[in-house]
């Protein structure tokens, strides 16, 4: 207990005479806000990516795509596969049949708002069925695309992303000249970065005859192993079947693990220059109240208080600086709206930049590691340094 | 002297710089009696101050024997050099170590934060120290907005609010006026007739000196001579 109140007595002295290292505190307190505002603002990617990735998504939804595919992009299915796997038991049934949509996946040029360059956006042929798969999606603006026709309708994040899918517009891709006839949002997730048409329209304009994967929604989560052994045990099948919302999740993978990488490679690298601003801030703190800790330690106060109170001098600065770094990165990247290439299925993804709580925690642990590592040698040298000279210093 | 609180034993320190060596206390021997008023002098460099540093525990020794009250500082740990400090030792430096962020009430308070006193209790002590030097009327100062005499004066309260044995003063008086010098070695020598602690006072001054009821004089890291005040 005592220890406890020498600690905090001695802490709280440091505290307080913080306003007299104004200048060099500052420094520390600067450098630690801009390693976490990087840091925080880069990984806010991330998880601003995954996040697109995860919403709209759900678990009892299957995607089947041909064996050995990973992606949309690389599979194919015959019209008589997509037939079997939509009347595989486990799969929901409505009024209209089997709620299960074939759907071709392609990429089409459409110029980026803010940079007016070709970006590489998803456009999906899609059967009616879609809509029931995917219960998120609704129209938010004109109308739903009539079957047959060279209409598309847009997700509301590609029509903000990129240029030219406003209602009414005529885009030519290819040979063919298509209208946008509506714009839908579908809970904020990836499908909103896409442009769905009909898949039947889609099927000639890009020389498909087949498919490249059936979306089923199933009876219940519980149906997906019915689902799955049904089809993978079917003599006249070679498929994949995943859960929708593990395979956006892995679709998420490349990306979250290269930004992540990149963005503690920089943090790293800033952290090294803010540790050792932070070290001389706490060398100069320590050198200027040699007087003071020599005469605290001459009175009885003991050396692991005044270690103590070094540290936890360095980490109040740390931890105003890390708080400074994280609201900064809050204020300027939460919510930014962004499209980033998704390197699964070389198209475009618009999300909005995630400041989330759990990387605000990470940020503010970061800066207070930097500013352990920054207290910890000085704290040392406090307690180490003689009595009787520091009781001498001016 | 059988009745010594300080016992000073063939001691001897050496500091070393590269490879030069500097003998500071060359076999030294001194006793100091409960309730003396002991004034070290000699000229800088001679090694009053590295004595008292020894006797207050905050070094020690590179070769002999210092004990104060029969304990034996030079076998003591850090740790329980520490804890003997505040239980036993005041301290009154020259340049009076307060904490210039602290007020005088709260810098008096910083050596009963060692003990196990109520925050009641300290107060109360903190206030009989106030009283003693002077200054009730100036608990709630800092130091910046206090004369030199009253700074010292709060120094002084801070070293026996604990009500420890031995009073270690270093210069005392040797960044005050010679009128405020004189109050405080009146302060000092009352602590020393009044209270009967026992105060060992290193300084220059000769006028400070005639206050003890000893002086001795070292030079060169002994002691040259002794005489009765």
């Amino acid at each position: 207990m005592r220890w406890l109140a020498q600690t905090v007595a001695i802490s709280s002295v440091n505290v307080m005479s913080l306003g007299q290292r104004l200048g060099s505190s500052s420094v520390a307190v600067v450098g630690f806000a801009g390693v976490v505002a990087v840091f925080v603002a880069v990984l806010s990617i991330a998880e601003g990516f995954q996040r697109v990735m995860a919403r709209g998504v759900s678990p009892d939804t299957a995607l089947v795509l041909r064996a050995g595919s990973d992606t949309e992009m690389s599979s194919g299915l015959d019209l008589e596969h997509t037939r079997i796997i939509k009347d595989a038991p486990g799969v929901m049934r409505g009024s209209d049949g089997p709620v299960a949509s074939a759907e071709l996946f392609v990429i089409v040029d459409v110029p980026k708002r803010a940079t007016g360059t070709d970006a590489n956006v998803p456009l999906r042929g899609v059967e009616p069925a879609a809509f029931a798969v995917r219960k998120a999606v609704k129209i938010v603006e004109g109308r739903p695309f009539r079957e047959g026709q060279n209409e598309v309708i847009a997700g509301r994040a590609a029509a903000r992303e990129f240029a030219g899918l406003e209602v009414g517009n005529h885009l030519r891709w290819g040979d063919n000249v298509w209208e946008v006839v509506g714009l839908f949002s579908a809970g904020d997730s990836v499908y909103e970065s896409e442009i769905w048409t009909d898949a039947r329209v889609a099927q000639p304009a890009y020389r498909r005859t087949g498919f490249q994967s059936v979306y089923a929604r199933l009876e219940s989560p519980d149906a997906f192993q019915r689902f799955k052994d049904a089809l993978t045990s079917d003599p006249r099948l070679d498929v994949e079947v995943k859960r929708e919302d593990e395979y956006y999740e892995a679709q998420s993978q490349v990306l979250r693990t290269l930004v992540r990488t990149l963005g503690n490679v920089v943090a790293l690298l800033m952290a090294v220059g803010a540790t050792f601003g932070a070290l001389n801030t706490m060398y100069s703190a320590v050198a200027a109240r040699g007087r003071e800790i020599a005469t605290l330690r001459a009175l009885g106060f003991q050396a692991g208080p005044v270690l103590v109170s070094v540290m936890a001098e360095s980490l109040l600065l740390a931890l105003l600086g890390g708080s400074i770094g994280g609201g900064v990165a809050y204020l300027v990247a939460n919510g930014y709206q962004t499209a980033t290439m998704n390197f699964q299925t070389f198209s475009q993804v618009a999300f909005q930049l995630a400041v989330t709580p759990r990387l605000l925690v990470g940020g503010v642990a970061y800066a207070l590691a930097m500013g352990i590592c920054g207290g910890i040698f000085p704290a040392i040298r406090a307690v180490r340094a003689p009595i009787a000279m520091g009781l001498r210093e001016v | 002297m059988s009745d010594a609180l300080v016992q000073v034993s063939d001691v001897h320190k050496v500091y070393t710089r590269g490879a030069e060596r500097v003998d500071v206390l060359k076999g030294l021997e001194l006793e100091v009696g409960r309730g003396e008023f002991l004034a070290l002098m000699g000229p800088s460099g001679s090694g009053k101050t590295t004595l008292l540093n020894l006797i207050g525990g905050l070094d020690k020794p590179t070769s002999g024997r210092v004990a104060v009250a029969g304990r034996d500082l030079t076998r003591a740990s850090p740790r329980e050099l520490a804890h003997w400090r505040a239980r036993h030792v005041g301290f009154v430096f020259q340049f009076y170590n307060l904490l210039p962020v602290l007020t005088a009430a709260r810098n008096i308070e910083l050596p009963l934060l060692l003990t196990g006193l109520s925050r009641a209790e300290r107060q109360k002590h903190v206030a009989a120290a106030l009283e003693l030097v002077g200054l009730a009327d100036r608990a709630g100062h800092y130091p910046m907005q206090l004369s030199g005499g009253q700074e010292q004066r709060v120094g002084i309260a801070r070293a026996i609010v604990n009500d420890p044995t031995l009073l270690l003063c270093d210069e005392p008086t040797g960044d005050l006026d010679r009128q405020t010098a004189g109050e405080i070695l009146d302060l000092i020598a009352e602590l020393n007739r009044r209270y009967e602690k026992t105060v060992i006072m290193v300084t220059h001054d000769p006028l400070a000196a005639e206050r003890a009821r000893r002086v001795l004089h070292m030079d060169k890291g002994m002691l040259v001579e002794a005489q009765a005040a």
